[in-house]
């Protein structure tokens, strides 16, 4: 949890935090929180500001019932908390509906599942082998991309379980995964990823990637 | 500690139906008042508040004094009600943490933290009156707050230094606005 480097950008986090951020990148930041203390913290002290604030708003009257309408549900059982299994944090595992993954090879020994794609955006896990690249990609959004076993390296530093690449369109990046355990991520575009060769670009609606 | 944070703690600890009835009385018709401000009608804001005090009753075990105190706690599960009532998927969540082992507090941080929450409210007290409405409306309207917090993100540090550290850095922010 210490080693964690690389955060959830500011206007990402405010963006989560107003509940504006499509469902993609939400369950990256979502998950990043679960091992990142410090934008827990972050979260929870402007929560508290939140809290302060709230002491000097106007009432509004409830219904009269409405008390011991609530005080005779406490009885009823909580809803289960979603929990996390492995490497795969609470967020996560709810978008695998609490199964192991089901890869897909892309080739290479490259692994993926789709999690979810719409319009808004598409989330998928990554299985990258040790030493092996994704290959070089350019993006037309954001890519949020959060480490959650081993390593990856590129132009922009080393990424290890619990970091945030937050990639914007200008970035041609070719992350390698280092060695150890494969590398395995979570990653949200708000676009197709474009690459460079002409092949994988060919094979893209394919594989949705 | 505020008498709020003493109740939730004998909700966590004790299932206290009493110290709830006194959260209630508190806190639902802020809510509620909150929730109509949002955009809510009178009856959905009114099912709104409803789910967030079950909430409340549900996920006491939750609740650290280390971390939080009575009025954010409620209020982050309150914000994160209306935000599903806005989406069509509900926001995605980070996994709870471990309940505290030990029920037993470490009182220095625990009365850190209130007084950082007492100081946090005499900054928005002193606050002239359009800049305390610019923040509510931040926190409020939109349920957002971007106003404030485009600062970077806080230096690494115990999990205790980061929650004060956020706090000071908030207040420090709230200086900024005030004239």
């Amino acid at each position: 949890m210490t080693d964690i480097r690389h955060h959830i950008p500011d206007d990402v986090l405010d963006a989560y935090r107003a509940g504006t951020l499509p469902h993609a990148f939400a369950v990256v930041v979502a998950a990043h929180i679960s091992i990142c203390d410090a934008c827990r913290a972050q979260l929870e002290a402007s929560d508290m500001v939140g809290g302060a604030l709230l002491a000097g708003e106007p009432k509004a009257q409830m219904r009269p019932e409405a008390r011991a309408r609530l005080m005779d549900l406490l009885d009823t059982p909580p809803p289960p908390a979603p929990r996390g299994s492995g490497v795969f944090p609470a967020p996560v595992m709810s978008e695998l509906n609490g199964q192991p993954p089901r890869w897909r090879m892309l080739g290479g020994g490259i692994r993926q599942q789709i999690l979810f794609a719409d319009r808004s955006g598409s989330l998928r896990l990554l299985y990258i082998p040790p030493g092996k690249a994704v290959p070089e990609h350019g993006h037309r959004g954001l890519e949020l991309t959060l480490v959650l076993q081993g390593s990856f390296s590129d132009s922009e530093g080393e990424f290890v379980r619990g970091d945030v690449e937050a990639a914007h369109d200008e970035i041609d990046h070719q992350p390698v995964a280092g060695p150890g355990a494969p590398c395995i991520c979570l990653a949200a575009t708000d676009a197709p990823l474009r690459f460079h060769a002409m092949v994988p670009r060919l094979l893209q609606p394919l594989f949705r990637i | 500690m505020s008498e709020m944070t003493r109740d939730l703690i004998a909700v966590r600890d004790g299932r206290d139906r009493e110290a709830f009835g006194r959260l209630y009385d508190y806190f639902a018709p802020r809510l509620k008042g909150i929730m109509i401000r949002s955009g809510l009608r009178d009856g959905s804001a009114e099912d709104a508040v409803q789910d967030v005090m079950l909430s409340v009753w549900h996920k006491a075990a939750q609740f650290d004094p280390h971390r939080a105190e009575a009025a954010g706690w409620i209020y982050g599960i309150a914000r994160n009600r209306r935000i599903d009532l806005a989406r069509r998927r509900p926001l995605s969540l980070p996994e709870e943490l471990p309940e505290p082992e030990s029920l037993e507090p470490d009182q220095a941080q625990v009365i850190a933290l209130q007084q950082e929450a007492r100081h946090l409210a005499e900054a928005l007290d002193r606050l002239a009156p359009e800049q305390a409405e610019v923040l509510r409306a931040a926190y409020f309207d939109d349920i957002s707050h971007s106003r404030i917090s485009d600062a970077k993100g806080l230096p690494l540090g115990t999990i205790k230094s980061r929650i004060r550290l956020g706090l000071e850095r908030l207040r420090h922010e709230l200086r900024d606005i005030a004239p």
